[in-house]
């Protein structure tokens, strides 16, 4: 874990702990298998005075983090303290504004911003003045009567935010706030939320904000906490050194962007105690996102070409091609698996066989990423396998789907078998019967 | 006026649960076996001494009728109080209580496949002795008739809505600390609105045929004629009056008209702000009543005053706030352990009552002979739904592709779904008896008349929502004729057809018992059936009888709703819903 750097930014760092997170697990219990750990060991102190942002890849388990420090959810082990007392249940002085805004549709602007307080028993007139107040600090003045469906993305988040920040929550949670609007309405939203805080006139006195974004949350946060999957752990933890308003074009700030890449492509050395564990990896444990294989092999023909000849700088690429981190780096990953590509250091760089791939013709790019399959893929193998043994050629899918819930959540199994079963087809192993929910060996071939 | 589009996507209530049946449907049908034997038994020990009420006598002059629409108007609306009070409670327990929701959900399941008018046979005698000799017994009767039309479907909507609402709401909910009072007025009552105002409007069109058959009813000796329309009907049947039946259904059309106007279409217009879209869809325009109420000022006062009223009512911190930390009296396994024990012990109960009573009263020649009854019903049934397919699907796909059309014809057929179908029974039995026609044939009709309607505002629907770009496509590869219906439309619309379908087909289960035994004055027409044997063992008195009978319907239903419409309902959802 890299050393956190004495945080400069933020004036009121020494105030006081508001949430201390020690020890903290979370697992599914499943019932054929071990169980399911979405975090493991996890820590986080929180104090006033600082917005901290949660980074990493979905199903890292940052949104479960933010969902325990909210008190929705119970941690399967750990403490987790609010000013200095176990909370139970949902903390009082926590907020939370949600990805996907999550307003009441049969509620008007006025009466969404007023809930938090009706359900603490302000009287009404007490309720209308606090919810004007945030309204109008939130820049929704004049859409009081409005009801959301009437309200583009961004106003609808800013009646989220508004709905947050009228209770005057000690903790702003923010969970992918900005990941539902589009580029421009998102930036506009960011730089009036950090001008509110710089000038103080945020009603809380602290923002956890989880995000898949690196720029974002270079942008927005005094610290950040990088997390791994699989299961969710804080890999690093890094202050962010810059005073706001923060330029996204300052070369110290690129530095610092290019830096988190680094660290999130960087290849993980296990530690030692696990490096048994490790290299006898089951053979089902690889759950796959959902990608399609033109998109990978566009990908690949774009490497191949100029400017980048083979090898291209994540950030830069992820830049041109407009696709976000949390888009890129599943594809990069994708293509190491099948050894097309390799990911260093906030690189991504062709292998010869990508090169191949790229250069050669539909069939034989078939047979190639076939073989590929079969070498690296070992739920293709075995799919294969049976497929090659039974006298029908014909194989469930159901016991593949299981064998992968073994290592997974059911959802992340249904997609990783989705993916294979559309890879598969691509390079024409097998072929799945979607009513059957079946695999079978197309007898032409 | 526009169309209600969304109206028939909704999900058939009982679509969409579990289909497999489990331990749980075979417990709650004993369950209620044991019940129904329980009551049937306490209905033959005081069947005797019953008199009928202070003879109501119902005249058969136009200018009664009025007087008669409005109390019929009443006794529907006291059911409908009924049904939302069952609505609220009901479901709500079944939803909350993981428990109590086993057995809860596969009671409602099948107490939704009972044929309604045989639970007469039983609730009348019932609610005669709880007020003896005054009419109030009898009218509660007839209202729990038109209640048990109602309450199931609307509690499956409550039911299904509150499993489904959003977990991004409920977990703001909960993080504001809403309390279970709050969080229930606020999230999960908007959320059900849209489904439960709905399926309350259809769950009503169905009800005017329960009131309008059940206001003059014979149950062994007990004879009971309500003043109101149906009683009107039947006065007039047993008279010949032919005059009298066209007054009738001309009363009933205005009162039907007055209905679907003040009430039917603003509040399901209403109800459209609680969908949980939040895009902005098609936006229809008000209907003129709901219009009216948004625009006058001084209705409008009064409408905000009261709904400020439920707002605070709503507001109120009652029941227990959210907490992760749950006090736990008794570990859940021992809890579970009580309960589903209680459950079996209840269920051998039953088992043992249900055995003791079939021996005693049940022969294996009458139950096969009820058994082929039911075949016979259901051969009539599905020869009905096939007839009107092939006539309302291509009448159907044909308005529903020309918007102005489906516009005009969209609320007619809503209309006439809600028009009680048995007051043109008369007519059909006139044309019977005078043609010397052959009554196992044609009484057949009768029972589709009022439910076909379901097939035609569904396809309607479903035509109407057929996507733009897909017809257009079809058109410009010159797909057409046999072709254009097998791979275009019929798919396209399929899943509508069979909610509508599955609509009819319970209905016309229903309408059996009214259309397989007709009678002119003294003429008595009967078609053999299930529905007939279920009638004439009304009228006889014969509890044990129509217990049978009942039992069998149930599970013709049950079967049949299991074994083809579920199925076709889930592949419908599967392959052929735009995505």
């Amino acid at each position: 874990m890299d050393t956190t750097a004495p945080i400069v930014a933020t004036p009121a760092t020494s105030g006081e702990v508001l949430v201390r997170v020690s020890n903290c697990r979370q697992s599914y219990h499943k019932e054929s298998s071990a169980d399911l750990v979405v975090l493991d060991n996890v820590d986080l102190t929180l104090s006033s005075g600082e917005i901290v942002g949660l980074l990493g890849r979905s199903g890292s388990g940052k949104s479960t983090l933010l969902r325990i420090v909210s008190g929705l959810l119970k941690p399967t082990s750990g403490e987790v303290m609010w000013r200095g007392v176990p909370i139970r249940g949902p903390a009082p002085g926590v907020a939370m504004v949600f990805q996907s805004f999550a307003l009441f549709p049969w509620l008007t602007v006025q009466a969404n911003v007023e809930l938090g307080l009706e359900a603490k028993g302000v009287a009404r007139a007490e309720r209308e003045r606090l919810a004007e107040e945030a309204i109008d600090l939130i820049g929704l003045g004049g859409y009081e009567n409005a009801y959301p469906k009437e309200l583009s993305g961004g106003m609808r988040q800013r009646v989220g935010l508004a709905r947050a920040l009228v209770v005057h929550p000690d903790l702003l949670l923010m969970d992918e706030p900005f990941s539902a609007l589009d580029v421009l309405t998102a930036e506009n939203l960011r730089t009036d939320l950090i001008e509110l805080w710089s000038e103080r006139k945020l009603p809380v006195k602290a923002v956890l904000i989880v995000t898949h974004n690196i720029e974002e949350s270079v942008l927005m946060c005094d610290r950040i906490l990088v997390f791994s999957s699989n299961p969710g752990r804080v890999a690093h933890e890094l202050a962010v050194p810059f005073p706001h308003p923060r330029n996204r074009h300052d070369p110290a700030f690129r530095q610092f962007v290019d830096r988190i890449y680094g660290l999130m492509t960087r290849r993980e050395t296990p530690p030692p105690a696990d490096t048994a564990a490790e290299q006898k990896k089951p053979p089902f444990s690889q759950a796959l996102p959902e990608l399609p294989m033109n998109l990978m092999a566009g990908l690949m023909e774009t490497l191949a070409e100029q400017p980048y000849r083979g090898r291209a700088d994540l950030p830069m690429l992820a830049g041109s091609l407009q696709l976000e981190l949390d888009e890129l780096l599943p594809l990069g990953e994708s293509l190491q698996l099948l050894r097309f590509a390799e990911l260093e250091e906030g690189d991504v760089r062709l292998t010869a066989e990508g090169l191949r791939f790229v250069q050669s013709e539909l069939d034989e790019r078939k047979q190639i990423l076939g073989a590929s399959l079969m070498k690296n893929l070992p739920v293709v193998t075995a799919i294969r396998q049976v497929l090659d043994e039974r006298w029908n050629h014909r194989a469930r899918a159901e016991r593949f789907r299981d064998e992968l819930e073994d290592h997974m959540s059911p959802d992340y199994a249904r997609r990783t078998l989705q993916t294979v079963i559309g890879w598969g087809r691509y390079a024409e192993l097998f072929d799945f019967d979607e009513e059957a929910d079946q695999f079978f060996l197309d007898e032409e071939d | 006026m526009q169309p209600m589009r969304f109206t028939a996507m909704r999900v058939p209530f009982n679509a969409s649960v579990e289909t497999r049946p489990n331990l749980f449907d075979f417990v709650a049908i004993l369950l209620m076996l044991g019940a129904a034997i329980g009551i049937g038994s306490i209905a033959r020990h005081t069947l005797g001494p019953l008199s009928a009420p202070g003879a109501t006598v119902i005249h058969l002059r136009a200018s009664y009728l009025p007087g008669y629409a409005v109390r019929t108007t009443l006794r529907m609306f006291a059911a409908l109080v009924a049904s939302l009070l069952f609505t609220f409670t009901y479901p709500v327990w079944a939803a909350k209580s993981r428990r109590a929701g086993t057995i809860l959900v596969p009671i409602l399941d099948i107490l939704q496949s009972v044929p309604i008018l045989a639970f007469l046979t039983f609730t009348l005698v019932f609610f005669m002795n709880l007020f003896p000799g005054q009419v109030l017994g009898a009218e509660l009767a007839v209202i729990f008739t038109i209640f048990t039309s109602q309450a199931w479907n609307m509690a499956f909507s409550m039911y299904q809505s509150l499993q489904t609402v959003p977990a991004d709401l409920e977990e703001v909910s909960r993080g504001f600390g809403l309390s279970a009072w709050q969080r229930f007025w606020r999230l999960e009552v908007p959320y059900a609105m849209p489904g439960l105002v709905w399926n309350t409007m259809m769950s009503m069109s169905g009800g005017w045929f329960m009131v309008v058959a059940s206001e003059a009813l014979s149950v062994g000796s007990t004879n009971v004629a309500l003043p109101g329309i149906g009683s009107f009907i039947a006065a007039a049947v047993t008279h010949r009056d032919i005059a009298a039946v066209f007054e009738a259904i001309a009363t009933m059309l205005v009162v039907i008209l007055l209905y679907d106007q003040l009430l039917f279409r603003p509040l399901v217009a209403w109800s459209a702000r609680f969908r949980f879209e939040t895009t902005p869809g098609a936006v229809a325009a008000d209907p003129w009543m709901l219009a009216l109420l948004r625009r006058t000022r001084l209705l409008n006062r009064a409408s905000h005053l009261f709904s400020d009223m439920l707002t605070s009512v709503g507001g109120l911190p009652l029941g227990p706030r959210p907490s992760s930390l749950k006090r736990v009296l008794v570990p859940q396994s021992v809890g579970d352990g009580l309960w589903f024990g209680l459950l079996g012990l209840l269920a051998l109960v039953a088992a043992w009552q249900v055995a003791l009573y079939c021996r005693a009263s049940l022969t294996v020649a009458e139950v096969t002979h009820v058994l082929l009854l039911g075949v016979y019903t259901m051969i009539r049934v599905i020869t009905m739904i096939v007839l009107a397919s092939l006539v309302w699907v291509p009448i159907g796909v044909w308005l529903g592709l020309r918007p102005v059309w489906a516009n005009r014809a969209q609320p007619i057929a809503q209309f006439m779904a809600a028009f009680p179908a048995n007051l043109f029974y008369p007519l059909f039995v006139v044309g019977i008896v005078h043609y010397h026609l052959n009554s196992d044939i044609w009484l057949t009709p009768l029972m589709i008349l009022g439910t076909q309607w379901y097939i035609l505002f569904n396809v309607i629907a479903g035509a109407s929502a057929f996507p733009g770009d897909l017809l257009e496509a079809a058109r410009n590869f010159q797909i057409g004729g046999w072709r254009w219906w097998m791979r275009v439309m019929l798919p396209g619309i399929f899943p509508y057809y069979v909610t509508g379908a599955l609509t009819a087909s319970g209905g016309a289960w229903n309408a059996a018992i009214l259309s397989e035994v007709a009678s002119w004055g003294s003429t008595t027409l009967t078609a053999t059936g299930l529905g007939s044997y279920i009638a004439e063992a009304t009228t006889a008195g014969a509890a044990g009888k129509v217990g049978l009978g009942m039992v069998v319907m149930s599970l013709f239903v049950i079967s049949f709703n299991r074994m083809v419409w579920r199925p076709m309902y889930g592949f419908a959802s599967r392959r052929l819903t735009f995505a």
